[in-house]
């Protein structure tokens, strides 16, 4: 018998409102597994399990918010009797009574919370939650988004929404904040099946005009967002000391490659400056191994990888980063979807719980409308973040010493000089300007 | 809708849809068409590429990156892609 623990959700997260079980006891799990959709400040993200084994209970409803190290289900290992049960107390997803009464056992949860990533700014267990209506079953609480809005969606009713060519703006989500959930997409499927209509998915023909989310859950989340900023700087600012370079990077050549590449494509497939310069982060990194891992119990733990945080705005204020896997070992044409991919589902609110926890480094873009130069704060327990500034014209002396009109990026770097020296950093710079001199080998 | 023939209002409508399916919280009428729209409306690199990859799937034209530099203003934008339609 094991017990499966809310993870930790980033290092600005302590809590998580359970939104969905997609598991029932009984059902075989295997390690990797998405077991849970769990709610959070900034996204629904999916939890995944690290073990195979069996379900044995749930020990938490939906709608319910835990802290992290919260108890979410018991396992049986592979092979391992059922007779060890402990009391089967909230065995199955039917209406158990109301959360208040699991709230005293939530506030004496294990108060492992601050672990590695856990906000270290917080006492060791957050109050008790005193009321989050667990209750039967959500239904369709909040009407459907009108469509063409961003919606927020469980990354796993997402995926059976597109199996089923599913169009979810005429969904009516019932997880917090209106999120679509997989209990919805089925309902939706059900119903658009039940109309038989040949003219394709019927859910998108009925959207009421209302409001995307009724009343507080958006605020809410806004606040909590703001408040999840908030923590992480400041805690930034307080234990990371700071240093910062400059490095003025000229991109005739990247611009010119990108031209071709893109001239012979179709708009769907075409690439962003931003992608060849998260590509050249992510080697230039590889001699610097000391700029992109974590800065954890007084010691730097070096990643094995570049997954790269992406510093994304959200369109109604705030800020999240989420990581990028592996963009030291994805071609252009692969890395770009990735990041499209990525974008979209940070802003409908829909992420995995590794992209929360992974991020080694973060690039900020402030892109081709911002500024020219941007000095970042680095998001802890990372230990360096990189920052573009916008492409300007500028005038330049080339080699040969005529001078000429150059297309410029300011590249930054921010770093933790616990960890490296500007003397390093400022290598790692002229080895990303390098980079970026040979875009055909990105 | 290739074929139907659209009037400048048609055309508008389909601009706002799609810049809305973008950015939501667009409201039209404070748009000025004359001025820069990335300068009125907040739009990232992906952004405005999510946005080019809608208009010419919607309207069933394609918008090579080297004409990218002509698409400043929203009057811009239509005159080129009424040009394209034409």
């Amino acid at each position: 018998m094991s017990e499966f623990r809310l993870p930790s959700l980033g290092a600005d997260m302590d809590a998580g409102t359970l939104l969905q079980w997609l598991v029932q006891p009984g059902d075989t799990v295997h390690k990797g597994q998405v077991i849970a959709v769990v709610d959070t400040a900034k996204a629904a993200i999916d939890i995944e399990i690290w073990q195979d084994g069996t379900v044995q209970t749930l020990q938490v409803q939906p709608g319910e918010k835990v802290p992290v190290g919260t108890v979410l289900a018991t396992l049986r290992a592979p092979g391992e009797a059922a007779g060890a049960a402990p009391p089967p107390q909230a065995a199955q997803l039917a209406p158990v009574p109301p959360a208040t009464a699991r709230a005293p056992s939530a506030a004496s949860a294990p108060s492992a919370v601050s672990g590695a990533a856990g906000g270290a700014t917080q006492g060791p267990s957050p109050p008790p939650q005193p009321t989050f209506a667990a209750g039967p079953p959500p239904l369709p609480a909040h009407p459907a988004a009108p469509s063409g809005l961003r919606l927020r969606v469980s990354p796993a009713a997402r995926r059976q929404a597109e199996a089923l060519g599913l169009d979810l703006h005429g969904v009516a989500g019932s997880g917090p904040g209106g999120a679509i959930t997989l209990t919805d997409v089925a309902r939706a499927a059900a119903s658009a099946l039940a109309s038989a209509s040949p003219a394709g998915p019927a859910a998108s023909a009925t959207v009421p005009v209302a409001e995307p989310t009724p009343g507080t859950p958006a605020t809410d989340r806004q606040t909590e967002i703001r408040r999840a900023i908030a923590s992480a700087m400041s805690r930034s600012k307080r234990e990371i000391p700071h240093y910062y370079l400059l490095e003025t990077i000229p991109m005739a050549r990247a611009q010119q490659w990108l031209a071709q590449a893109n001239a012979g494509r179709p708009i769907t497939a075409r690439l962003l400056m931003a992608a060849l310069q998260l590509k050249a982060v992510a080697l230039a990194l590889k001699r610097y191994p000391e700029l992109n891992g974590f800065f954890i119990d007084g010691q730097f733990q070096p990643a094995s990888a570049a997954h790269i945080g992406l510093a994304i705005s959200l369109r109604q204020g705030g800020l999240i980063a989420p990581a990028l896997h592996n963009v030291d070992q994805l071609p252009l044409d692969a890395l770009m979807p990735a990041l499209a991919d990525l974008v979209q589902r940070t802003r409908a609110g829909s992420l995995r719980r590794t992209e929360m926890v992974d991020a080694s480094i973060t690039v900020t873009n402030l892109g081709d409308q911002g500024v020219e130069s941007v000095l970042g704060v680095i998001h802890p327990p990372q230990v360096a973040l990189v920052g573009f500034g916008r492409i300007t014209q500028r005038p330049w002396v080339d080699a040969a010493g005529g001078l000429c009109v150059m297309p410029v990026v300011t590249a930054s770097l921010a770093a933790d000089h616990r960890v490296s020296d500007g003397h390093r950093g400022g290598l790692f710079l002229a080895e990303l300007r390098e980079q970026l001199q040979h875009p055909e080998e990105l | 809708m290739a074929h139907a023939p659209l009037n400048d209002a048609d055309l508008r409508a389909t601009v706002i849809a799609t810049l809305q399916s973008i950015a939501p919280e667009v409201e039209p009428e404070l748009l000025r068409d004359s001025r820069p729209l990335r300068l009125q409306v907040d739009l990232d690199s992906m952004d405005w590429l999510n946005f080019l990859i809608g208009l010419s799937e919607r309207l069933k034209v394609a918008i090579p990156e080297s004409d990218y530099g002509q698409l400043v203003t929203l009057q811009d934008l239509m005159d080129y892609l009424k040009a394209r339609l034409g």
